[in-house]
């Protein structure tokens, strides 16, 4: 795919680039200064046919960015999240788009339920205890949290990550409850399906956000769902920020409407509410669910051979259109 | 068992000393000097109820003549002498099962926090870097990777359940195999080859004279420069101060500890280091589990008064 034009949006993976710039022709949107990125872009245009970008701040593919670029082809996101790709614009326009699923599945399930239990046990709350000598201060002391083994499991989405997560909480005996659009009875018979997001929550101790973010699940995690998760709950969300009602969630957490939380989005990154930080009861990370070495790497080579599938008028791998 | 002079060495839980209050004699070891109390009270102490950092040594055993019986509220009682109240015909308790739940999940929890930096990337978040310096460094994933379990007793088996749903081989090492129960796991001899073949490393053996620094500086330079130790069992079982140089160096890649050699003391070189997770021997300690524990050295006690079997004997 030598004479294939790509754009790449952000320095999202250090192996990705070098490689795009082996095997394409890489143009990299932040040589230009924010002020003149249009003229970048005009400058050229007839050349980019393909786009690639990440997921979390590092998204993009609006419209805007498409009607700029009259011979795009396909854009290839960096993750398995493309809520910040306007699909319809694409679908206009007979463009491809492509996806990361499934190398990551592991890792945003681990970091869910490393969340839930760091938050549940305070793990890093009680690191900060150690590393500020207060346990010897306290002469030993620290207070006493809560069990996470047995505790009811809601999952907001039964995908490919949902099921992940599933599994994995099941080895610590909690029960498993889902919402999402369909049910699945026969598939997942240990599962209950409750009809709405706010039954779920009524009936979890941790509720995990992890369904793809769209027009119906956008602010899903409501004042309503977070008051019936209540002050004993705990939301652990590895989806999008705006899955959930952001202020609600801070002024529930600081006012103890809602027990605790594992946060690894926010709505509007890397800008994270000053409200959380000062909190002890909530566990706070930088959008890392696929934050690994080996997921990055496996992402990597999955954009790759999506545009290369492309530039040989092969099968995409993975196409979301 | 109003009647039943019982001494509590430490302010273990406030729930278990009102209980004890409320039924026995209790004697609170830590409100007077040692030979103070032990000259008025020593006759009527029938019972010592102590925990993980505070047991019954020789010393104290001697002390008191009426001894009959001690309960502790922990599962490990390395700190109870027991070749001493094996002569002396003294019982001891401890609190197995109850905990085994809660310490198999804060070994796990560590592993994760410790190989996707969760703490120190909560730091990151907190300090306001994300904003300043941009993502994370990338870290290594979890799943899959293969656990060693030194132990496999109830906390080890419960270890090992957590971590095959994330589909990580499971290792062990304890004196004996256990082929025909345990087929999906793997048996080495030694602690070295199962340091060899893992990339976490668990400790979740009792404490005892053959245990004592079974995780030596060999094991942990086996385990090596990629390698996670994850310490829920006590901190003598760990060569501390090698297991810190080898942090210091690179030669062991990290570790989550929840025990250290001298509690409440951890090695300073430790605080300030990137690679570790720290916390303040919290195994056991959610409300659920710690209400259990006490109810379980309330009921070995109420046993023992009665005149009917132990529920949780070790001696």
């Amino acid at each position: 795919m030598e004479s294939l034009g790509v754009l790449l949006l952000h320095p999202l993976d250090t192996y990705l680039e070098q490689e795009l710039d082996r095997r394409c022709r890489l143009l990299r949107l932040w040589d230009a200064p924010l002020d003149r990125r249009g003229e970048f872009l005009r400058a050229h245009a007839s050349s980019i046919r393909a786009v690639v970008t990440g997921g979390g701040s590092g998204g993009g593919g609006d419209a805007a960015l498409i009607d700029a670029l009259p011979r795009l082809e396909i854009i290839a996101c960096y993750a398995v999240g493309f809520d910040r790709v306007d699909l319809t614009r694409c679908r206009e326009r007979g463009l491809r788009v492509t996806n990361t699923p499934g190398v990551l599945t592991d890792d945003v399930a681990d970091l869910a339920v490393g969340l839930a239990i760091a938050a549940l046990r305070r793990i890093p709350h009680a690191d900060r205890y150690v590393r500020a000598g207060l346990w010897k201060a306290n002469n030993g002391h620290y207070g006493l949290t809560t069990q996470f083994s047995g505790k009811r499991v809601g999952i907001i989405g039964l995908g490919r990550i949902g099921l992940a997560i599933a599994k994995r909480v099941e080895g610590f005996g909690c029960p498993v409850s889902y919402y999402q659009r369909t049910r699945q009875q026969q598939a997942y018979p240990n599962y209950t399906y409750l009809p709405t997001v706010v039954q779920l929550a009524a009936d979890s101790d941790v509720l995990v956000v992890a369904c793809s973010l769209n027009e119906q699940s956008h602010g899903i995690v409501s004042r309503e769902v977070i008051e019936a998760l209540g002050p004993r709950g705990v939301l652990v969300n590895v989806g999008r920020g705006a899955h959930v009602d952001q202020p609600e969630l801070v002024a529930a957490l600081a006012e103890g409407r809602l027990g605790g939380a594992g946060l690894d989005v926010f709505e509007a990154e890397p800008d994270v509410p000053e409200a959380l930080m000062a909190l002890d009861n909530v566990v706070l990370a930088p959008h890392m669910g696929s934050g690994t070495r080996e997921t990055r790497k496996a992402m990597s080579d999955l954009v790759l051979a999506n545009l290369e599938a492309h530039a040989l008028s092969k099968p995409l791998l993975t196409p979301v259109v | 068992m109003e009647s039943l002079g019982v001494l509590l060495l430490y302010p273990v839980n406030a729930y278990l000393e009102q209980e004890l209050d409320r039924r026995c004699r209790l004697y609170r070891f830590w409100e007077s000097p040692r030979e103070e109390f032990l000259r008025a009270h020593a006759g009527a102490v029938r019972a010592v109820v102590g925990n993980a950092n505070y047991g019954a040594d020789a010393a104290l055993i001697d002390a008191l003549p009426a001894l009959e019986i001690v309960a502790s509220f922990s599962v490990g009682i390395d700190r109870v002498d027991l070749a001493k109240c094996r002569e002396r015909g003294i019982r001891v308790t401890n609190t197995p099962d109850v905990l085994t739940d809660d310490v198999a999940d804060l070994a796990v929890g560590l592993a994760i926090a410790v190989l996707r930096r969760i703490p120190q990337a909560d730091r990151y978040v907190r300090a306001g870097l994300w904003k300043s310096r941009g993502d994370y460094t990338l870290t290594t994933r979890f799943s899959g990777k293969r656990v060693g379990i030194i132990g496999l007793g109830r906390i080890g088996q419960a270890v090992a359940r957590r971590v095959e749903a994330f589909d990580c081989p499971v290792n062990y090492h304890q004196r004996t195999e256990q082929k025909s129960v345990y087929p999906n796991y793997t048996y080495y001899p030694t602690v070295v080859e199962l340091a060899s073949n893992s990339d976490v490393l668990v400790v979740a053996c009792p404490l005892n004279a053959s245990t004592r620094h079974i995780v030596s500086r060999e094991v942990m330079e086996t385990l090596g420069p990629k390698g996670v130790l994850i310490n829920v069992g006590r901190g003598p079982h760990v060569d501390e101060p090698e297991m810190v140089a080898a942090l210091a160096d690179g030669r062991l890649g990290g570790a989550g500890l929840d025990v250290f050699e001298d509690e409440p003391n951890v090695p300073e070189a430790l605080l300030g280091m990137d690679n570790v997770v720290l916390v303040p021997h919290v195994g056991s300690g959610t409300y659920e589990t710690r209400k259990a524990m006490a109810d379980l050295v309330l009921g070995n006690l109420e046993a023992h008064v009665l005149s009917k079997p132990l529920l949780t004997p070790v001696v």
